[in-house]
């Protein structure tokens, strides 16, 4: 157990040394100068050659990216080319943001999912699994842009539950806070309950159709016992596995939600950024991101050795 | 939501002190089990009657497809009600299972009536420590704590030979070897002591000298806690030393039944004896294919009209293909059979069949029933003889059963 997971974590400082190298090179093969971007109008030859120097943009490529990553190890991730603003700033008002979307959205679609899996699954084709089939491929064929400004229409417009727009942080006010994100969260969470939906449906009728279910009842166990001791774990590895892919996919990806919504997310920024050609802004949350999108990664596997005893024996 | 591991409403069921009055511990009559599917009604089951007396051991043959598995599943109730059409009886220890309701079947299964799997990688929850899997039923049926179970299975995993079983309690089913699998199985099986086992091909899929220990270890325990058990296999040379009683299944349906020995001396039925011609034997040639009985068992949605093992039976003659031969008796009244031409010392009643020999293939050699690891012990007592010569019987118990 504790090797598989030194293998993974060793893995993992290699991925994020890689990843570190490609959004360096994203930045610096993008086209454009970052020095005439910051000069603007005074883009004179001389001052160019000055500010590179400044900048160390004059120095060879291996060379600013050991610099780079001299300051990403000491937390300096630079400043925005327009407003100053540190970098890690952009990003510590960002991600507890996404963090926030991310754990309300998980814990309902999983709240939904798995009780709502547990029940049809038990007799599928029935009306309550023939209606939960139907709404969830609703649910997945109505990607969040859509899904918001419905809510946003019916809730916050129409009804005044919520409102439409703005962000509090947690910090200053939990409980509006909690009342704001109600709304972004639940936008983004029915294609996640509609995905862990059906995944564990199908699974846990595979699974009961297996000769240990019928080995479990032939010793007498309740049907309950059975969904919940014998069904369950090895139903869901494929649940497990979507969802790290999921989560993953969710770190940035709420930015259509964080837009509509206007709540100043790392999607947000991300996006604002790099139509500003704000370079430094894009490299650090890209970073953020992508280290993000592994260590979740590294979560998933090492949940997958609590639920499969088999991955680290075998 | 939380499952908890407790018998839940119903009356407790008295098993131990109601007694059966003078009937076999299992009795069934007349079941039919059939399935609906999209191509029609597949009749798996169709009209067994058996009983298994307390502490006896009943061999069920016959060949793959011919209802073995559903007739075992069916009797404990197990298979799921979706398009499953049952009907018959199955008393058990004076109970009619079939009139019983789920919670009062699930306090039958695995506290009296149990079962062992044929592969117990699949049938073994692969997640699932081989310890919690046998302590649930003792906790369950027993009432046991935590620890007493504990204690239970490792003394039960000792019983059926896992060495070391305080470590390996705490194994999962892929970190042991095949045959140790269906050890665990056999533990769980009869850990709370039940009256009737139904062992469903147990060492299917294991080598021949694993095969032997697994079944000379089920007989044991089955000796030693005066268990019935109904030992379901493919393979007669199996049963052949160690069942009581055989029946022969073929599509769904008895075709032959009697007292092993009997069966044995006075084989009736064709099809029981390409299946004895099938049995392996050490002197064949190792690498030798068996004589597999040519053509395949029928469609049990459109079974033939007649006899069912007319169209592959090298007696059939126009009444065969016409009318069902009834199960019956002759002599013997524990000796029953179905066909309208049966073998007399080996010969068909059929006109025109004269010949002794079988023609089923074997010619030669010196046969015995059982599996190749009893049989090297036995075959320098056994006359040779081939299967068909009913003349030179062969005794399934002479010097095979250690006693
Ligand atoms: N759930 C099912 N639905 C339809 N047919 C089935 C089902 N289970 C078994 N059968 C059919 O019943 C017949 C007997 O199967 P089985 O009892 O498994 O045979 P055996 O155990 O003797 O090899 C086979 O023809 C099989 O295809
Ligand atoms: S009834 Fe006829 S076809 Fe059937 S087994 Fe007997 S001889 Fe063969
Ligand atoms: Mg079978």
């Amino acid at each position: 157990m504790a090797k598989y997971l030194l293998r993974r974590l060793i893995q993992l400082v290699v991925v994020a040394f890689i990843i570190s190298v490609l959004v360096f090179l994203l930045v610096h093969l993008l086209p454009g100068d970052p020095a005439a971007q910051i000069l603007g109008a005074n883009d004179t030859a001389h001052n160019r050659a000055v500010l590179n120097k400044q900048l160390g943009l004059n120095l060879p490529l291996w060379h600013q990216y050991i610099f780079w990553l001299k300051g990403v190890l000491h937390g300096n991730l630079g400043q925005s080319y327009l407003n100053h603003t540190p970098v890690t700033q952009v990003i510590s008002t960002g991600w507890p943001i996404d963090l926030e979307l991310i754990i309300i959205s998980q814990v309902i679609a999983f709240a939904v999912a798995i009780p709502l899996a547990l029940i049809t699954s038990r007799r599928p084709n029935r009306p309550v699994d023939n209606i939960s089939t139907t709404a969830t491929f609703g649910m997945l064929a109505l990607p969040p842009f859509v899904i918001a400004p419905i809510m946003v229409a019916v809730f916050a417009v129409g009804l005044h539950w919520f409102p439409a727009t703005g962000y509090i942080p947690f910090t200053q006010n939990p409980a509006t806070n909690l009342h704001d994100m109600i709304l972004p969260s639940l936008a983004i969470t029915a294609g996640s309950i509609a995905v862990y939906y059906r995944l564990f449906r199908s699974d846990l009728i595979s699974t009961l159709q297996e000769d240990f279910v019928t080995m479990a009842r032939s010793k007498g166990l309740s049907p309950r016992w059975i969904m919940w001791r014998h069904a369950f774990r090895p139903s869901s590895f494929s649940l497990l596995a979507a969802a790290g892919v999921n989560i993953g996919a969710l770190i940035a990806g709420t930015f259509i939600v964080e837009f509509l919504f206007a709540i100043p997310g790392l999607g947000y920024s991300l996006v604002q950024a790099v139509n500003q050609r704000d370079y430094l802004v894009v490299q650090g949350i890209t970073l953020v991101v992508a280290v993000a999108y592994v260590v979740i990664q590294f979560l998933i596997d090492f949940l997958f050795t609590v639920v499969d005893p088999r991955v680290t024996r075998e | 939501m939380k499952a908890r591991l407790k018998r839940t409403g119903g009356d407790t069921l008295e098993f131990k002190d109601v007694g059966h009055r003078g009937e076999p511990l299992l009795v069934v009559d007349d079941l039919h089990t059939s399935f609906r599917t999209g191509r029609g009604t597949v009749r798996a089951v169709d009209g067994v009657s058996l009983t298994v007396d307390e502490g006896k051991t009943l061999g069920v043959v016959g060949e793959s497809g011919s209802g073995k598995t559903v007739l075992s599943r069916s009797i404990m109730g197990l298979l799921p009600p979706r398009d499953v059409i049952k009907s018959g009886t199955v008393r058990f220890a004076g109970h009619d299972l079939t009139a019983m309701d789920p919670v009062q079947l699930r306090q039958v299964w695995g506290a009296e009536l149990s079962m062992i799997f044929q592969d117990p990688m699949t049938a073994l929850n692969p997640v699932k420590r081989i310890g919690v899997q046998i302590t649930e039923s003792l906790r369950l049926h027993l009432g046991m704590d935590r620890s007493e179970a504990t204690a239970t299975a490792i003394e039960l995993l000792r019983s059926v030979g896992i060495p070391s079983p305080e470590q390996r309690i705490r194994w999962y089913p892929f970190q042991l070897s095949g045959g140790m699998r269906q050890r665990v199985m056999i533990a769980i099986a009869l850990a709370c002591s039940p009256r009737l086992v139904m062992a469903d091909e147990p060492t299917t899929g294991l080598d021949v000298t694993v095969q032997a220990q697994i079944l000379d270890l089920l007989a044991e325990l089955q000796r030693e806690r005066h268990m019935a058990v109904i030992l379901v296999t493919h393979d007669l040379g199996v049963v052949a030393t160690r069942a009581d009683d055989i029946v022969v299944m073929y599509a769904g349906r008895i075709v032959e039944q009697a007292p092993t020995k009997t069966l044995f001396k006075e084989t009736r039925m064709p099809y029981t004896q390409a299946l004895m011609d099938s049995i392996p034997r050490l002197s064949d040639p190792s690498g030798i294919r068996l004589h597999a009985i040519a053509g395949r068992p029928p469609d049990l949605i459109h079974p033939p009209k007649g006899c069912r093992f007319a169209p592959r039976c090298p007696y059939a003659q126009d009444k065969c293909h016409q009318s069902e031969p009834p199960l019956r008796t002759a002599g013997s009244p524990d000796h029953l059979f179905a066909c309208w031409f049966p073998l007399v010392n080996g010969v068909s009643t059929a006109p025109g069949m004269s010949s002794g020999s079988s023609v089923f293939g074997v010619s030669g050699g010196s046969g015995t029933p059982g599996e190749s690891a009893d049989a090297s012990t036995a075959s320098d007592q056994v006359p040779p003889a081939p299967w068909s010569l009913a003349d030179t019987p062969i005794d399934p118990d002479a010097g095979l059963e250690p006693s």
